[in-house]
């Protein structure tokens, strides 16, 4: 299982609390877990990413394990313990405000 | 037993607040959508309860809320959690792409951007949804970058109306200081084939044939922030308002100018007359009175608060040109407040009941057609739109 923490905004749109847990089918990258989310998900596309592009939306990032993975190709694989379910992937909305 | 539910969007949510028909006790239910920006909400006139909410963020982009019983209950049009033997939902009714050409690939034209270049058209918003006056499934959603969207399935999908972005004077568009928005969606209830659009900083655009071309209804229109203030496009429209039973008459809120057409938007002329400022945003038309329509002053374009920090209503009741001012019931010291483009609405029970909310979050409504005014809700995140259904 792959452990998702979403921001508490989309936690409300999603109609979910805590965590969100996903079957992710084959190797374990950004893409593959957001395609997992959405499809599970359905009213978060394009919340995270473009409905055409899949480019992420300029104003979240992606961490785990203490770790900023916002640039990596949306290919590359996540660290061992996000595929292994022992850490979360997390989006996360950047900081605003004064 | 008639009432009134109105829809209020706000910076930070929506509210509905309800009364019964003498409108003097009131229930206010949200925040719904708690932290969002709410451009506006509106319900359909086929079907009151159905409503349609245009719900942004700058983090997670658009949200379309539709509800079936009054607002009680949301949800995003087909983006349920159930699953179909076809599979989860499609999640689609956020997704507003624009019509692109099939030899290019790219949007159909570009636009000007603040300093005179052309710039590429980026969906940003929706700004606002206009329900079919006949089917609770159809609305028309007014975007930013300028466009035109249509929803035949209750919103869970969306198709452009290209023929206005690419008639042909797109590249002459440019935005205003909120954003290059289409803004004003006018149904004509006497021609299913005829629609008035308004676009900041474009102009007015007709249709008359249900949304396949267009043309722009811009002349007498003068504008002194364009090289020629005549121009055909380019000038900031922030509203406009008909009456159901003359729709061919038609009355503007401008940048500056208040104005009015007898010929469906073919020719205008001003009508600001004795207004103390005719910079605004709303305007609208009395109910039952064809010929009283309401304006806010604001005092400029620069300072977007009531002149002499008094807030006043002026009502005409000749169409324009003579203006009263309402004041009994609103600040009449010390009052900054703005009253943004969608933030008036108009009741239809006898006794016609104005609206409107402001950026200080107040709501203010008048039982008797702007002779006194009391607000429903005084603390409210800024008041981005405010519609109301008369429930009978």
């Amino acid at each position: 299982m792959i452990r998702v923490v979403l921001p508490p905004h989309l936690r409300t749109l999603a109609q979910v609390k805590g965590e969100v847990q996903l079957d992710v089918a084959g190797p374990i990258t950004r893409a593959a877990v957001l395609d997992a989310l959405e499809t599970r998900y359905p009213m978060l596309r394009g919340t995270i990413r473009d409905h055409v592009s899949e480019q992420r939306r300029p104003f979240l990032r992606f961490f785990a394990c203490e770790r900023d993975l916002t640039h990596e190709p949306p290919d590359a694989p996540l660290p061992d313990a996000v595929a292994a379910g022992a850490e979360p992937f997390l989006v996360i909305g950047a900081i605003a405000g004064g | 037993m008639s009432g009134v539910r109105v829809l209020v969007g706000t910076r930070k949510g929506a509210f509905i607040l309800t009364a019964d028909g003498k409108r003097d006790r009131w229930n206010v239910s949200g925040p719904l959508f708690a932290g969002w920006e709410i451009y506006h909400l509106k319900g359909s006139p086929a079907d009151p309860s159905r409503l349609y909410a245009s719900q942004t963020s700058g983090w997670f982009g658009q949200i379309i809320q539709r509800s079936c019983d009054g607002g009680k209950t949301w949800e995003t049009p087909g983006g349920a959690l159930e699953k179909s033997p076809e599979g989860f939902p499609k999640g689609e009714s956020n997704k507003f792409v624009y019509d692109t050409s099939p030899a290019t690939g790219k949007p159909l034209t570009t636009h000007q951007w603040y300093d005179g270049t052309q710039h590429p058209w980026e969906f940003k918003r929706v700004w606002h949804l206009e329900p079919s006056l006949t089917d609770p499934d159809a609305v028309f959603a007014g975007v930013e970058d300028a466009g035109l969207f249509r929803t035949s399935d209750g919103g869970k999908t969306w198709q452009e109306l290209a023929g206005l972005r690419g008639h042909g004077t797109g590249p002459k568009w440019q935005p205003g200081a909120g954003g290059m928005c289409l803004h004003t969606i006018l149904l004509d209830p006497a021609n299913p084939k005829r629609m008035y659009i308004a676009i900041s900083a474009a102009g007015a655009f007709r249709t008359d044939d249900g949304g396949k071309s267009w043309k722009p209804i811009n002349r007498g229109l003068r504008s002194q922030y364009i090289p020629d203030p005549d121009a055909e496009i380019g000038h900031c429209v922030h509203r406009i308002a008909l009456h159901r039973s003359r729709p061919n008459a038609l009355f503007m809120q401008k940048h500056w100018d208040v104005m009015r057409s007898d010929d469906a938007g073919d020719s205008w002329r001003e009508v600001s007359g004795n207004l103390p400022t005719d910079f605004g945003f709303v305007i609208d038309v009395h109910a039952h009175e064809p010929e009283t329509i309401y304006v806010v002053p604001i005092k400029s374009d620069s300072e977007h608060y009531p002149p002499e920090g008094k807030l006043r209503v002026y009502r005409s009741r000749t169409g324009g040109n003579e203006w009263e001012a309402l004041t009994q019931g609103l600040p009449q010291r010390d009052c900054y407040v703005n009253v943004l483009r969608d933030a008036m609405a108009i009741d239809a029970l006898d006794k016609c009941g104005v609206y409107f909310g402001t950026t200080g979050g107040q709501v203010y409504m008048s039982p008797d057609a702007g002779d006194s005014w009391t607000p429903i809700v005084r603390d409210l995140p800024a008041v981005l739109s405010v519609e109301v259904q008369t429930l009978r």
